[in-house]
């Protein structure tokens, strides 16, 4: 029964780029695949700085949990071209990148088709379409990219080590933002609409009813998942640990180890920060006219990190010059000032801060020796 | 309007950063279209005349005579960039700064007493003021044309000074050293190089230098988790940008 997993492929593939769960260099990435590229039973063992998958004896077909990647890459490209710009002898010229327009499509000219996304994501995702469609400045890359995406959630059964969203009120179990969604049972996969699409996707796969003894088990299911978790925040006592305690000695501890590679923030499905700037080429943008060129260049956009020196450089210096204030600055982001700016949480409780972090810097262990203890 | 006039000079190197500018091709012919080359002895022979806008400096300063060069170098130009390991970083040459010269000159040579050089290599930013500098070994040929046209245009070269790791999860590489406990010198290596060894699947050995505010003291503590001795870790970093590594542990940490 569950190999029928297959028919989504087949529904999807045609009008859609779909994006999920492979495998590369033994880490579970997201890329586009095709039906037999899932991971099917590979269990991730996630630990601070640490990350390992191997196949697992009996396991289910999604025992694995989140790598490094996010819809993030997809809709916030990590690098993104804004316009050309020409400077001929007789003035300049600007070009639009080739997709800004056209809208909702991707680079093969398919939306795109997130297949496997978990709770904590769409919690991220839901925070970008408060920020970029919404926000003060409309960003068309991800509107375009967004606007006829699919969204096929899947139901977590495993948590990874590193996992904490059932702490912060964002998993695992997905709620909402999604057209369809995913739990994974014992013989077989239960299917649930979140959105008119989704009810007519489901309209096209050949399926079973499911009933109550489907919707006990997907319960049942889930509070085992529950019953997995082995870390946790305080959110209830947020933002007032941070703001409390914004000179707390346990901040210099944190600099000593923190190698500010910015790795957390590439890995984050919240981080949004991005810089632009300009990239000229003397020669002209290969491919293009010439003529009368005396050069041109890119404004490219890309992720940027409240980690790197480059970040809080301003005309004069730097005003986060330390390694402390800028660790300080990035969990109090997550923890505090994102619910303030955007209403939505600014953690969603993924971990992967805590697994990709060379030093194994553990956010949820380090509030935690923030925290008054009585 | 008059061209800017660019001068580039050679020290102790290989002339592998110099030749990246020949590599640039199609860019090359534009660049001389926008500054006349006064001084390129890799390119041309015109001898060294009068003042320049750009002195571009590939190479270490490893003889007492470089060392009155490059001040003169410095004394001619609006603007001094340097391109590369040596320049930047003093080289692979440097290595000789923490060992016994004169032993290395008896092993290599028959005659050491022709050897008229200095104990100790260094980068161009101990001898006069630079204004930029443009880390690897050997260079990345787009970034240097970015470099060279950001001088002549008068803009900010759009070249970022944060890890290698930025630019890895940027290509969506998996992390070969969380998930395979290789040695890999990403958190503390400046980016530019297109992340040549992680894709690969190998890790970074730090050909771009450190990058400001590497936090090496952390990065071999984790190393030395893995298994490998202090020694090895120190030898990890002592290659072609050992002089900046070596600076950046003792001074930063």
């Amino acid at each position: 029964m569950k190999s029928r997993l297959k028919d989504f492929f087949e529904v999807l593939g045609p009008s859609y780029r779909i994006i999920g769960p492979k495998i590369e260099n033994g880490v579970v990435i997201l890329a586009e695949i095709k039906y037999g590229d899932i991971p099917a039973g590979y269990r991730d063992s996630q630990k601070p700085g640490r990350y390992r998958l191997s196949p697992e004896k009996d396991s289910q077909v999604f025992s694995f949990s989140s790598g490094p990647d996010s819809f993030k890459r997809f809709l916030n490209p990590p690098l993104a071209e804004l316009f050309h710009f020409h400077r001929f002898e007789t003035g300049l010229g600007i070009t639009s990148p080739p997709f800004s327009e056209k809208g909702g499509i991707s680079e093969t000219g398919l939306p795109i088709c997130f297949m496997g996304i978990r709770a904590c994501d769409l919690w991220a995702l839901k925070l970008y379409d408060r920020i970029f469609p919404g926000g003060r400045v409309r960003d068309r890359t991800y509107e375009s990219l967004r606007r006829n995406s699919l969204i096929i959630a899947f139901n977590c059964l495993y948590p990874s080590g590193n996992c904490f969203c059932l702490s912060t009120g964002t998993g695992p179990e997905v709620k909402d933002t999604f057209d369809v969604a995913v739990t994974e049972l014992k013989d077989s996969f239960l299917l649930e609409e979140g959105s008119a699409r989704g009810k007519e996707i489901l309209g096209l796969l050949p399926l079973g009813h499911a009933g109550e003894r489907q919707s006990l088990e997907k319960r049942e299911r889930i509070e085992t998942c529950k019953a997995l978790f082995r870390k946790s925040i305080a959110a209830d006592e947020l933002p007032e640990i941070i703001f409390r305690n914004l000179d707390h000695p346990h901040w210099e501890d944190i600099a000593r180890r923190d190698l500010e590679c910015g790795n957390c923030t590439q890995v984050c499905p919240t981080c949004f920060c991005n810089t632009s700037y300009d990239f000229v080429y003397p020669g002209g943008i290969s491919g293009e006219d010439k003529c009368n060129l005396e050069l041109s260049g890119r404004r490219l956009r890309k992720w940027d990190s409240c980690f790197s020196r480059d970040f809080a450089q301003v005309h004069g210096g730097n005003f986060r010059l330390s390694r402390k204030a800028r660790y300080r600055h990035w969990m109090a982001h997550k923890l505090a000032y994102m619910q303030d700016q955007f209403g939505l949480p600014g953690c969603v409780g993924c971990g992967r801060c805590i697994t990709w972090c060379p030093a194994g810097i553990d956010i949820t262990r380090e509030l935690e020796a923030l925290r008054p203890h009585s | 309007m008059k061209k800017p006039t660019t001068g580039i000079f050679k020290f102790t190197s290989c002339d592998g950063c110099q030749l990246s500018m020949l590599n640039l091709e199609d860019d090359i012919l534009r660049l001389t279209e926008l500054t006349e080359i006064a001084y390129f002895r890799e390119g041309e022979d015109n001898p060294l005349v009068g003042h320049l806008d750009l002195a571009v400096i590939e190479g270490s300063i490893s003889t007492e005579s470089q060392k009155k060069k490059i001040t003169d170098i410095r004394e001619r130009s609006r603007h001094l960039i340097t391109i590369g390991a040596c320049a930047t970083a003093g080289g692979v040459q440097a290595l000789r700064n923490w060992a016994d010269f004169d032993a290395f000159k008896k092993i290599v040579y028959p005659k050491p007493d022709y050897i008229d050089a200095l104990p100790a290599s260094t980068p161009v930013s101990e001898h006069v003021h630079v204004d930029y500098e443009l880390w690897g070994c050997p260079i990345d040929t787009l970034e240097l044309s970015e470099v060279l046209t950001s001088f002549l245009i008068g803009k900010r070269p759009g070249i970022p000074a944060h890890s290698l790791c930025m630019e890895c999860k940027g290509k969506g590489i998996a992390c070969v050293l969380v998930s395979r406990e290789e040695p890999c010198l990403g958190p503390v290596t400046r980016s530019g190089c297109g992340v040549l060894c992680p894709s690969l699947n190998r890790a970074c050995y730090g050909c771009f230098g450190p990058m400001e505010g590497a936090n090496i003291e952390t990065l071999s503590g984790i190393f030395e988790r893995f298994g490998y001795s202090a020694d090895e870790c120190r030898m990890m970093l002592d290659k072609m940008n050992t002089y900046a590594f070596r600076k950046e542990r003792t001074e930063k940490s």
